[in-house]
């Protein structure tokens, strides 16, 4: 099993609960806008605290509120690429690579930078780039992160048709090529049964 | 300009510097908490940094003159332990500068650190930046400009500063006389307007080049984060 989760959480008035077991490869959380996707996604990363439940990746846990169990944000190695791509604006796109850049690491600075096609872009300042290199970066300085997986909020979701498919077809790769486990939120069909291995429905 | 009118500019800059320097930490500390924080009193707080800014600066030289002179609690204290006194010198004309210059300062800082897009920090989190790291090199660099503009803008407020140093530390030559004080003095004074002249312009120009450049790095933060 790549994700296993099985969480609840109350957020204000709504009340956010699944559970699920995933083979190996990419997962996606599928539904409306508003159902607690991002909620989930952030409580695998680690950035908000379930009420109850358990997440291990990968067979190790990283979430247990019965054990007690609870890995702090930084360790949990989580390659967390945003929507919005949350590049850090006072940073050329070589620092925002090298910002969480661990040694150990599936893949070299040169091999990362290969595989997105970014290498003209490492002098530029994020401001400067357009959403689909925004995005390659972001999904660069994840993976430099030497994550242990990969959580994907609608990467897509603000870029053109075009920038769509240049994106698309990194992550296709990412998921066969790197054998990461990724944790993908979408509420586009389409997208969603091109890319997954398994679909959550929230 | 005469000798004694260069030692005022000195000594004008040196209060300014070590106002400002001094006020520096504790304005960001206080910035920090204003906008970050959530504690009961934050609004009390907020009204009490910028007390001196509506209150008359003579009062508050008196203020300062109860917590700071030598029968002060604070005065008593600090002289006791690092034997800092602050009566009559220039050291006291620091204090009353950074005192009002403080409600300036943690305003420009305030904006800048709320302008902070807060989802960076929390990228910088999943990258695996500790707290502390996260703070130095995101929140810290991103709030820059505006901590710096304040900075600036806090300077030129320590270099006008006139009511509660007068009323703290009196008017020395030499020790507590600043450009301010040394206007007042030599309007007293039959004969002295042409050295008012040369001290106001000397004031003018630097009052604008600190609003100048405190402005230019209010732009460069991209927002209309104004501290004017």
């Amino acid at each position: 099993m790549s994700f296993e989760v099985t969480v609840s959480r109350k957020l204000g008035d709504t009340h956010i609960a699944c559970s699920f077991a995933a083979p190996p490869g990419l997962t996606a959380l599928f539904g409306p806008s508003g159902a607690g996707k991002t909620s989930i996604l952030n409580m695998v990363s680690g950035l908000l605290r379930p009420n109850q439940g358990r997440i291990a990746v990968g067979g190790e846990v990283l979430f247990d509120s019965a054990a007690g169990m609870d890995m702090p944000v930084q360790q949990r190695r989580s390659g967390y690429v945003f929507q919005d791509a949350r590049l850090f604006p006072h940073l050329r796109v070589r620092a925002n690579l090298a910002y969480g850049a661990r040694h150990g690491g599936v893949m070299s600075q040169a091999e990362v930078v290969d595989f997105l096609g970014i290498a003209h872009l490492l002098h530029r300042w994020p401001r400067t780039l357009s959403g689909g290199e925004a995005q390659r970066v972001a999904i660069g300085r994840a993976l430099l992160s030497n994550p242990r997986f990969l959580l994907m909020d609608e990467p897509l979701a603000s870029l053109d048709r075009a920038r769509r498919e240049e994106v698309m077809r990194v992550i296709e790769r990412l998921r066969d090529e790197m054998r990461l486990p990724i944790l993908y939120v979408s509420h586009d069909r389409a997208e969603v049964e091109r890319l997954a291995a398994t679909i959550v429905e929230i | 300009m005469t000798a004694e009118e260069w030692e005022i500019v000195r000594l004008s800059l040196k209060v300014g510097a070590v106002a400002v320097a001094a006020c520096l930490p504790v304005a960001f500390a206080l910035a920090w908490a204003l906008a970050r924080g959530r504690f009961p009193g934050k609004v009390l707080l907020d009204a009490l940094i910028h007390l001196p800014l509506v209150l008359p600066p003579v009062v508050t030289g008196w203020l300062l003159l109860l917590a700071f002179g030598p029968q002060g609690p604070a005065g008593a204290w600090l002289d006791g332990t690092l034997g800092l006194t602050f009566m009559f010198r220039w050291t006291g004309a620091a204090l009353a500068a950074a005192v009002m210059a403080l409600p300036l300062m943690v305003r420009a800082m305030r904006l800048s650190i709320e302008a902070v897009d807060q989802r960076l920090e929390v990228a910088a989190m999943t990258l695996g930046a500790s707290r502390w790291r996260t703070f130095r090199t995101i929140t810290v660099p991103l709030a820059l400009p505006g901590v710096i503009a304040g900075t600036v803008l806090g300077f030129a407020r320590s270099l006008g500063e006139f009511g509660a140093t007068i009323t703290f530390v009196s008017n020395i030559p030499g020790e507590t006389q600043t450009l301010p004080l040394a206007i007042y003095s030599a309007l007293q004074i039959p004969g002295g307007e042409s050295a008012v002249t040369r001290l106001a312009m000397i004031s003018v120009l630097l009052s604008l080049a600190a609003l100048v450049i405190s402005e230019v790095l209010a732009r460069r933060m991209g927002r209309s984060a104004h501290v004017l």
